[in-house]
């Protein structure tokens, strides 16, 4: 039984599919990469998940409950147990670091406030940012930015936690301690993770099973050995980072020849 | 032609469209008020930002609205040798239309304008789509604490407005052009009445507050979370709380001052 459970998801802006008749799977205990070019809708996929964006069609089940049937309450409930770590951070601008990492825990629990601070000081730890609790969030680094709100999506200690793009403006170093964060957290907590990650290597490391998504499908499916071993060309080529093969780089649209032959001039 | 039409139904579509967006964001908003009597300190911070720092605004603008009465109302006053209810004239105009009026266009300027750009920069940044992941409901609590203090300061700042007025006026009335300060202020006591005209005032700044607020938070909350979005919501704020300031003016003056 699935943790998360997508069957034949179709999810339109204007007229272009985004997801066309997409099936995942997200198991237990695991970590699942999801992969593909930019702009395929990896984010608008774990935003499908958390319950921010409805389906045109099919169905997103979370730990057995269809979470676009649930009421407000129950989605806010089902959403204290989903971790979510934003590509942008998402840090609350007007709190520091510190009171951003406690702001789940004071809007959620009644802990004491010797006992938020432990907490606090415990995830700031281990993203390695403890001493820059004091900084605001306009102070921190990209990188920076992206750690603290790590350590804030794990604060309540979901089940599961979706991790958008987590390694995109590290360096080597964080690049490593965070991949081996992820692992470790998933070990220790039992944590469910999804990662979307076009850093190949690093995810194709700790990840238990990878989706290739592009145009809507899902491409590819499996262990990151099988994907290594496949045959299909467009696999060969995103998990190589090959400039040259079948995955377009382009936006889809008219031929460039085309376009700057054609007699239309907009302004 | 076709076109036109056209354009107009789709404005149209769009215009009601938003107007309903409109209505259910506030019906969201005033469940969230409730549970703000638990936790004031929210509130509290909002009633500086949005209070307390437009008081210096209101301050000076009602001085110097007051002060212009007094010169107005004496040119007129004296013709007909009623200078001594120079009192009356400041108070009624400020309490019963300006220091309602005035305020709430300054607080659309001063306070609207900045809910919205900072609900909207919130937007933009993905900082209410991050605490909704994290099972905060945005609206509730980021948007009610906001509206309840612009209610509650509204009114407030209208009479403050009003009071400096009256105090602009008498400054200038016996300061400067010699009307007797003792009539100056017991015609306006005895003209003045509590319900007609302190009460109704009352109840105008409450109106405009209610929506002056709740333009700029929808707003922001509905701006494209864009630069250019966030910068047009707040034009809007201050263009749409301009027109409904002055036309609830309207409709509340015939309504409570209209049968005399
Ligand atoms: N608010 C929106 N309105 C219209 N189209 C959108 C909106 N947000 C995203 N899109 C479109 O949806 C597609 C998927 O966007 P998404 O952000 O999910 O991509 P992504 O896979 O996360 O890309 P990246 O790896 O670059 O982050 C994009 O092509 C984009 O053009
Ligand atoms: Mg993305």
């Amino acid at each position: 039984m699935p943790l998360v459970k997508i069957r034949d998801l179709h999810f339109y802006r204007g007229d272009r599919a985004i997801f066309d008749g997409v099936n995942i799977d997200i198991h237990q205990g695991k970590i699942t990469a999801i992969m593909g070019p930019s702009g395929t809708g990896k984010t608008t996929l774990l935003r499908l998940i958390g319950g921010q964006l409805r389906p045109h069609r099919g169905t997103i089940e979370v730990d057995g409950q269809n979470v676009h049937k649930l009421s407000h309450t129950e989605l806010y409930e089902l959403r204290k147990r989903m971790g979510m770590l934003f590509q942008s951070g998402a840090l609350l601008t007007d709190l520091t670091v510190f009171d951003n990492v406690a702001f789940p825990l004071r809007e959620h629990t009644d802990l004491p406030e010797s006992m938020i601070r432990d907490l606090v000081l415990i995830k700031l730890q281990t993203v390695g940012l403890r001493c820059a609790r004091d900084l605001m969030p306009s102070e921190l680094s990209g990188g920076m930015a992206r750690r603290v709100a790590l350590a804030r999506a794990v604060t309540l200690d979901p089940m599961m936690i979706m991790y958008d793009e987590p390694f995109t403006g590290q360096d080597p170093i964080s690049m490593g301690t965070l991949v081996n964060l992820i692992h470790r957290m998933n070990e220790a907590m039992e944590l469910t993770s999804i990662v979307v990650s076009h850093d190949v290597a690093e995810t194709a490391e700790i990840a238990d099973y990878i989706y290739l998504l592009s145009e809507g499908k899902v491409i590819e499916e499996g262990s990151p050995v099988k994907l290594k071993r496949s045959s299909s060309q467009w696999v060969q080529q995103f998990m190589q980072g090959l400039p040259d093969g079948p995955v377009p780089f382009h936006y889809p649209g008219t031929g460039f020849s085309d376009d700057l032959l054609s007699p239309e001039v907009s302004a | 032609m076709m076109e036109t039409i056209r354009s107009l139904g789709i404005w149209g579509l769009n215009t009601f469209e938003r107007l309903g967006r409109g209505h259910l964001f506030l019906l969201h908003l005033l469940t969230g008020i409730p549970a703000l009597f638990f936790r004031f300190s929210l509130v509290i911070q909002q009633l500086y930002s949005v209070g307390v720092l437009s008081v210096f605004l209101i301050l000076i603008s009602g001085l110097f609205v007051g002060m212009v009465l007094g010169l107005q109302g004496y040119n007129t006053l004296v013709d007909f040798g009623a200078e001594e209810s120079l009192g009356v004239l400041v108070a009624l105009s400020l309490v019963r239309e300006l220091g309602p009026v005035v305020s709430a266009l300054l607080f659309a300027g001063r306070a609207g304008s900045a809910l919205t750009a900072e609900i909207g920069l919130m937007k933009s940044t993905e900082q209410l789509s991050g605490m909704e992941m994290m099972a905060i409901d945005p609206i509730r609590r980021v948007i009610a604490p906001r509206f309840l203090a612009g209610l509650i300061s509204m009114p407030l700042l209208a009479a403050i407005f009003s009071a400096v007025g009256v105090f602009g006026g008498f400054l200038v009335g016996h300061g400067l052009l010699g009307v007797d300060d003792g009539a100056f202020w017991s015609q306006m006591q005895v003209k003045t009445d509590w319900f007609d005209d302190v009460f109704n005032g009352v109840i105008k700044s409450m109106v405009f507050g209610f929506v002056v607020t709740w333009i700029a938070l929808f707003e922001g909350y509905d701006a494209i979370p864009t630069s250019e979005g966030v910068g047009r919501a707040t034009t809007r704020t201050v263009v749409h709380s301009a027109f409904a300031i002055l036309g609830l003016d309207f409709v509340l003056t015939a309504l409570m001052f209209g049968d005399e």
